[in-house]
């Protein structure tokens, strides 16, 4: 699925984004391996959603370079949003269709064919235990249930990376946890997971993490080397030591 | 080809699953061709209309005459001059004409009930054309195309021009700018789908919906209203496909310049529908509006469309004078969609 045998899912380097005076992201630079559970974290209007937009090819970026699934950020977008998914808590499935009407749109849409679509909803039906949801309406379904579908459909043309905006918003723990077996699920078949998230217990999942403060990765690493380096017993901490400086808040 | 197709029936389910939007669409443009068709009339019929005689003579009994059998007029009475005031304040006339006669001439005054000025207007001119120069030779008015000057006639097209802009171009912007509130429209975006294949997965369904509208009107207005058929049928259909295009463009443009479906809904409504009913001749003849809002009428497509329309369904003129229209509209869309499919391209 990936291009070249490069190390890196995504690399980027000095990544920027203005709008008009004001710099959404401000020169970010990191690099996620292949495989790994990298999360993105920072507090509302930090900057994570434009710069996940850059690197989803919905948004072209100011200035700096960036490379996703081998592919440049800048000159080849379409050929990244074949190679991955994407889902976010908002913006999930279309609520006035069915589930399965949900998986066919989009399995067709990423170019599967009728008789590998027939086999990945039979797999998401066994999978998520949701075969009687079939043909029942989105809006009807459980919101946890919904974003386990969500995240099968997001994942349904095996991408080499999927992004996920804040996908556990709004659920139960018990839920949140269900969900993060599927993102480990899919990170064991090799595919990356770039995620977004308010709850910092979630960050304690992640292979790494990013804080984002006013535009700029302010901390990255590992979950235990953050902890030892502010002397920290949580990620909860963490974050609130790197973040007491930011100056938006929204 | 798959793709756009799954988009299709995706947007095709929305709007067969909105019941309530479905219904409406379909059941109003009847309701309103019925309504201006039957109910909803100019024309002026049965005047009741007094007459004041200070001398008989053969010119005022003909005119007297002529007022009995004329369909337009019922003829209420011959009075006296003092109870002509009382009459017309208790509506129990709506005219009065009075003859006198002075030297063997006689000439004719009229007086009309103006509260409600269309109304009167007719009723003046119904009596002038009565009682014109010698009552022996009362002016004779062919009217042309229209014989029994029916309104309903008049309205088809202008109805016509109203629901299109209504279905194609508010129901297009507010659905595109509902999948941007959702988000579902990014769902689309990050995927290898093209913008523009994204776009015709949406309007292909209005488009659909507004031909069924189309052929609904058309039906009724030959067959109900009464329109005479000729072969002119075609070059109607052909202008309204044209128009119906030009209303979907609005949309995109429409949902391209705002982002939540409130705005979407007032700029529609705003900025297109209220130039249709109010500038586009549809109720008010362009003729008698001031110099300013008549050169603005002329970049209301409508304003084309209804004028077309009534050449082809009224007068049943031929598809050569209807050529300008046709190039209008035609420029009109072509820039209207070249602007929208930009706007769109550049920030989805």
């Amino acid at each position: 699925m990936i291009k070249d045998k490069s190390p890196y899912a995504i690399t980027v380097c000095g990544l920027t984004k203005r709008f008009g005076s004001f710099t959404a992201v401000d020169h970010i630079s990191f690099d996620v391996a292949q495989g790994e559970i990298f999360g993105f974290l920072g507090a509302n209007g930090a900057g994570k959603t434009t710069a996940m937009r850059m690197l989803c090819g919905l948004s072209r970026p100011t200035s700096g370079s960036g490379m996703v699934a081998g592919y440049d950020i800048r000159t080849e977008p379409e050929a990244i949003k074949r190679h991955i998914g994407y889902m976010s808590q908002r913006f999930s499935l279309y609520e006035g269709l069915t589930a399965g009407e949900n998986i066919k749109l989009f399995a067709t849409v990423y170019g599967m064919t009728d008789s590998a679509i027939g086999r990945a909803t039979d797999e998401i039906c066994r999978r998520l235990d949701m075969a009687d949801m079939l043909s029942t309406l989105v809006k009807e379904i459980p919101i946890g249930w919904k974003q386990k579908l969500a995240f099968a459909v997001s994942t349904i043309h095996r991408p080499g990376i999927v992004f996920l905006d804040e996908p556990t918003g709004g659920v139960d723990p018990v839920m949140r946890r269900r969900f993060w077996e599927e993102i480990y699920r899919v990170s064991s078949e090799g595919m990356t997971v770039f995620v977004t998230t308010h709850y910092l217990d979630e960050a304690e999942y992640c292979d790494r993490v990013s804080i984002m403060v006013d535009g700029r990765i302010a901390a990255l690493d590992s979950p235990d080397a953050l902890k030892i380096r502010y002397g920290a017993a949580t990620m909860d901490e963490v974050f609130r030591t790197v973040a007491r400086d930011a100056t938006r808040n929204e | 080809m798959t793709i756009l197709r799954s988009l299709i029936r995706k947007e095709a389910l929305h709007i067969v699953r909105d019941r309530r939007t479905m219904v409406i669409t379909l059941v109003m443009p009847v309701v309103l061709l019925l309504l201006f068709g039957f109910a909803i009339s100019t024309e002026v019929n049965n005047v009741r209309t007094v007459v004041v005689v200070d001398r008989h003579n053969d010119q005022t009994r003909d005119i007297i005459e002529c007022l009995q059998v004329n369909e337009y007029f019922s003829f209420v009475g011959l009075v006296a001059d003092s109870d002509v005031e009382r009459l017309l304040r208790d509506g129990d006339a709506e005219a009065a004409l009075y003859l006198r006669t002075d030297v063997g001439l006689t000439s004719a005054h009229i007086v009309v009930d103006a509260s409600n000025p269309t109304s009167a207007q007719a009723a003046a001119a119904y009596l002038q054309g009565l009682t014109e120069g010698d009552a022996k030779k009362i002016a004779v008015t062919y009217t042309l195309y229209n014989p029994q000057m029916k309104s309903a006639y008049n309205f088809v097209p202008g109805i016509m021009g109203m629901i299109f802009i209504l279905i194609c171009a508010i129901m297009t912007s507010v659905s595109i700018v509902s999948e941007k509130e959702n988000g579902t429209m990014d769902l689309l975006l990050v995927s290898p789908v093209k913008p523009t294949t994204i776009i015709i997965g949406k309007l292909v369904p209005y488009f659909l919906l507004s031909c069924i509208i189309l052929a609904i009107m058309l039906l009724m207005a030959y067959t109900v209203l009464g329109l005479p058929v000729s072969y002119t049928v075609m070059t109607v259909a052909a202008l309204s496909l044209l128009y119906i295009i030009l209303s979907l463009s609005i949309g995109l443009l429409v949902s391209a310049l705002v982002s939540d479906q409130v705005s979407a809904l007032i700029v529609s409504a705003v900025l297109f529908m209220l130039p249709v009913i109010m500038l586009s001749g549809m109720i008010f003849p362009i003729d008698n509006m001031p110099a300013a809002l008549q050169w603005i009428s002329c970049a209301i497509p409508a304003r084309w469309y209804i004028s077309a329309m009534r050449k082809l369904m009224i007068q049943r003129l031929e598809f050569s004078h209807v050529i300008r229209e046709f190039a209008i509209l035609g420029a009109m869309t072509a820039a209207l969609l070249a602007l929208a499919l930009g706007k769109f391209r550049s920030n989805p």
